[in-house]
């Protein structure tokens, strides 16, 4: 037994029970991270076997170890580069054919492999029979059968693991590439002339990639050999040498020797059944996949998963709220308390942190209840019926199959979240639509951005609320889908294509602990990611909304409200036989206390607890709680002057809020940017509105309530109706498309930031839904202003444009795939931390 | 004759393949080669693309795709 820890790497195809033989042998334990400078997730995990500890990595799903895919490359990589002791490469036994293909790339690679047949229960109920024994001796490595999901083959698996680790056993065997093995033994003697090569690289492979020009083993080679540039003549004359005389390319050769290979083995040892039964998968796809019942089953399906996530989720939120508002009312308990006009710095900054935190806190049940339906879809093998459905349509905006769920959970109708839409784009195989995707994602009617949405209707639509709201929530697929094809001819007209080659798994039933855990990862990523940095950025925003405060002119006039109210409350307290017991200090003191003892008895119906906690109340301050509860006559004579005080109280905090609001950074930010903003009609009290709300869509209804002196009784329609007597429906049109088309909040954003790996992404999509925003919201002001629209007009001239634009875009063919040239940029080379 | 010239429900034998680069090496690697048996299963809702079983797994690839793989019926 060794002391060291062992490495070991889970490498497998693609839908072969991978992750859940990662379940099986680490348990709870794991850590889901990203391999350094790339988007591919990394799992870790960790075991003991007796003594020995063993460190569990999560290899990428691939079909393959070339370099023309990110994963392949991660995979290959590691391997090659960080040594494990022992490779497991899990395969689907019911298809050993295909999944072989990689066990003999591994084997290649000359890693100590260990191949674990899973699934067993599959291949067992359709008929095939598997010689283990014979299969171990030809490939002359250990065969572990397996199934998984049922937690069959465990221990033989960790048995397994510590006899590979132990020997220095290599396997026996070669993959005889014919008429090629002289080419491959000519470059070996090369590279063999550099001694150092032989000790880090296994050198027939190194050879057999370069024979197959692999973009990463030429640049392996060239890092690591002196006469590099010579091999790599040699190969090259070597290729085209090979291609006349066998009249196919050398690439083509190796693919087909090594499924050949595969072929012949599997005949050796897999015994089929003589007839081949339908399976159930087969049948239901019949109907899955049929050309008109599918759309129908895929609109159905869809409806569940809105109405589960959003409709039940937001019922769902609204009963956890309580935990987030109990947190909320500790904090305003534990920080300092209140002054009369202005909060300590610690108080309203704090509370200010807690309540930005609290508000993406609301989203969780949301975000666990979509987490859980998307690892449904993903563990049941739908996504791929989904996308082989849909391809065709989105493919001509530049999108893919697998773009429907990230646009689904961003909010294609309305109520949606682009946080978990921009995750979900990880399951995207095409590059340049995953990009796409994540660029329009928040482009949909997030949840968020729906109050505002409200506000407008109900203040300037009203009498066609229901339209209004239509138009709102369909039209943006139509701004979206052009501005994905423009983009694709565009910006990313350089991105490399994918082929859409894709799998079509059996159907699987998803185990609960399989989709809890799932969520639960993602729910954790997702805290992670995001509430640390929503928790700075609203530092950040608070400085910008609060600084650089009221003059001094202007703070003495607010103090002189304040002294002229509190004379007012002593002068009644001489009248009354307090006269002595109050003086000047206490009156904030009484307010408070009036404050304290109200959020003590929030949501207590209870008439005997109310009464304890009165009792509470009186016991720590007889005077004040007289005061409070109007006791005796001169409680309530000083009840109703403390109340005025109150008010005067609420007043001057509202109005220098309001001023503090309009002269600091982000009021002076909106002045400046009126010149820009009046062409779509925006003035600045909008504009400090729509930019308060970049930190959280919510921000913007708050915020314009407290612009137009909002105190909880009068609506925010009606304040605002009333506080801007030019506005007219044109106004609210523009200002509720620019919503729509709104940047990405700040934990979107960051979440692009992690999904497209480039903070220069980020900060696209952010400038360009700004830009798309004012440019459309100026159009449809302006442009309705000249044609002499009413809002209404305006409203549908522009639907039956965004159509017609759509329908056009769709009609421009997509580029070509670009000729298949790797592409290595992404992965990291030198400067990675 | 190619892959994408078949209609759903027919047999074939893949003879050659005339895709290089990615998208010949993506072919490879999910098993097209010389000798696999494809049948072609359904075309999507929209036509394009469409489901085969290759070898005793289900595959999609759109006709752009498939008009790279040589076949005989």
């Amino acid at each position: 037994m060794t002391s060291t820890p062992i490495l070991v790497a889970l490498a497998g195809q693609p839908n072969c029970g991978k992750s859940t033989v990662f379940n099986l042998l680490t348990g709870a334990r794991q850590h889901v991270a990203n391999y350094p400078g790339v988007t591919v997730e990394k799992k870790t995990g960790s075991f003991s076997i007796g003594e020995t500890r063993v460190e569990l990595v999560d290899l990428p799903g691939t079909y393959s170890l070339t370099s023309y895919s990110l994963e392949e490359r991660v995979a290959r990589d590691f391997l090659l580069g960080d040594n494990p002791g022992v490779v497991m490469d899990v395969a689907d036994a019911s298809n050993l054919k295909r999944n072989l293909y990689l066990t003999l790339q591994l084997i290649e690679m000359e890693v100590p492999t260990i191949l674990d047949l899973n699934m067993m229960d599959v291949a067992e109920r359709r008929g095939q029979k598997i010689d283990i024994l014979g299969l171990e001796k030809i490939l002359g490595i250990p065969v572990v059968p397996t199934t998984a999901k049922r937690g069959a083959g465990r221990e033989q698996l960790r048995e397994a693991i510590v006899r590979t680790a132990d020997t220095t056993r290599e396997s026996v065997f070669r993959v005889n590439y014919g008429p090629m093995e002289p080419y491959i033994r000519e470059l070996l003697e090369r590279l063999k002339e550099e001694p150092l090569l032989s000790v880090q690289y296994p050198l027939r492979w190194l050879a057999v990639k370069l024979l197959e020009n692999d973009a990463e083993a030429m640049d392996l080679l060239g890092r690591n050999h002196p006469d590099a540039d010579r091999i790599l003549e040699a190969t090259e004359a070597a290729r085209s040498k090979f291609a006349a005389e066998e009249g196919n390319e050398v690439e083509r050769h190796i693919a087909f020797t090594r499924h050949a290979a595969c072929a012949a083995i599997s005949r050796k040892v897999v015994t089929m059944p003589t007839e081949r039964k339908r399976s159930l998968s087969d049948r239901a796809d019949r109907y899955i996949c049929n050309r008109y019942l599918g759309p129908i089953i895929l609109v159905a399906i869809l409806m569940v998963l809105y109405q589960v996530a959003i409709v039940f989720g937001n019922w769902l939120a609204l009963q956890v709220w309580p935990a987030w508002g109990a947190l909320e009312d500790f904090a305003a308990d534990v920080l300092p308390a209140a002054g009369f006009m202005d909060d300590p710095l610690l108080r309203s900054l704090g509370l200010w942190v807690v309540k930005s935190t609290t508000a993406i806190l609301n989203y969780l049940p949301i975000f666990f209840l979509l987490f859980s339906l998307i690892a449904i879809l993903e563990d049941s093998g739908y996504m791929p019926r989904m996308a082989f459905i849909l391809d065709r349509l989105f493919r001509r905006f530049g999108l893919h199959g697998q773009s429907t769920l990230p646009m689904i959970l961003g909010g294609v109708y309305v109520g949606g979240c682009a946080i978990p839409g921009v995750m979900a784009t990880k399951a995207i195989p095409d590059e340049r639509a995953r990009l796409a995707t994540i660029m329009i994602v928040p482009m949909m009617n997030c949840l968020a951005k729906v109050p505002l949405y409200l506000i407008l209707i109900g203040a300037y639509f009203a009498d066609v609320g229901g339209f209004a709201m239509f138009f709102i929530a369909t039209v943006t697929l139509f701004m979206a889908l052009p501005v994905a094809k423009l983009l694709t001819l565009t910006v990313f007209k350089k991105h490399s294509s994918a082929p859409f080659i894709m799998e079509m798994p059996p159907y699987h039933v998803p185990t609960v602990t399989g989709v809890l855990r799932r969520a639960a990862e993602r729910v954790w990523l997702f805290l992670k990611k995001i509430v640390t940095v929503v928790a700075a950025v609203a530092v950040v925003v608070f400085v910008l909304i609060n600084y650089p405060g009221l003059t001094d002119a202007r703070k003495a006039h607010y103090a002189e409200a304040e002294v002229k109210a509190v004379d007012g409350f002593m002068a009644e307290v001489e009248k009354t036989g307090y006269q002595g017991r109050i003086n000047r200090d206490d009156v904030l003191s009484i307010i408070l206390f009036d404050e304290a003892l109200k959020r003590a008895k929030q949501g207590v119906t209870d008439q005997e607890k109310s009464n304890v906690i009165n009792q509470r109340f009186e016991v720590r301050n007889p005077v004040y709680y007289a005061v409070v509860k109007r006791v005796g006559g001169d409680g309530k004579a000083l009840n109703r002057a403390i109340k005025k005080v109150n008010r005067v109280r609420k007043q001057v905090r509202r109005e220098s809020r309001a001023e503090r609001f309009e002269t600091s950074f982000l009021g002076v930010m909106g002045r400046t940017l009126e010149p820009v903003t009046q062409w779509a009609g925006f003035n600045w009290r909008i504009n400090i509105a729509l930019l308060s709300a970049f930190a959280a869509k919510e921000n913007s209804a708050a915020t314009l309530g407290s612009i137009y002196g909002l105190d909880g009784s009068q609506s925010v329609q009606e304040s605002m109706k009333a506080g801007e007597s030019g506005f007219t429906a044109l106004h609210a049109l523009a200002l509720m498309l620019f919503m729509a088309l709104y940047p990405p909040c700040v934990p979107t954003s960051i979440m692009v930031r992690h999904q497209s790996n480039s903070t220069k992404w980020m900060l696209f999509s952010i400038g360009y839904q700004t830009l798309l925003g004012l440019f459309v919201a100026s159009l449809v002001f302006t442009g309705g202003t000249l044609l002499g629209l009413s809002g209404f007009q305006a409203m549908w001239a522009f639907y039956g444009l965004c159509v017609a634009v759509t329908l056009g875009m769709g009609l421009i063919p997509v580029p070509e795939e670009t000729e298949a040239t790797p592409v290595i940029t992404a992965i990291c080379k030198d400067n990675c931390s | 004759m190619t892959l994408d010239e078949l209609q759903p429900g027919i047999s074939c034998e893949m003879t050659g393949l005339t895709a290089s680069g990615a998208l010949g090496q993506r072919l490879m690697d999910l098993g097209f080669y010389p000798g696999a048996a494809i049948a072609i299963v359904r075309n999507a809702p929209l036509v394009d693309p469409l489901e085969l079983h290759l070898d005793g797994y289900h595959v999609s690839i759109r006709h752009s795709e498939a008009r790279h793989i040589e076949v005989k019926i």
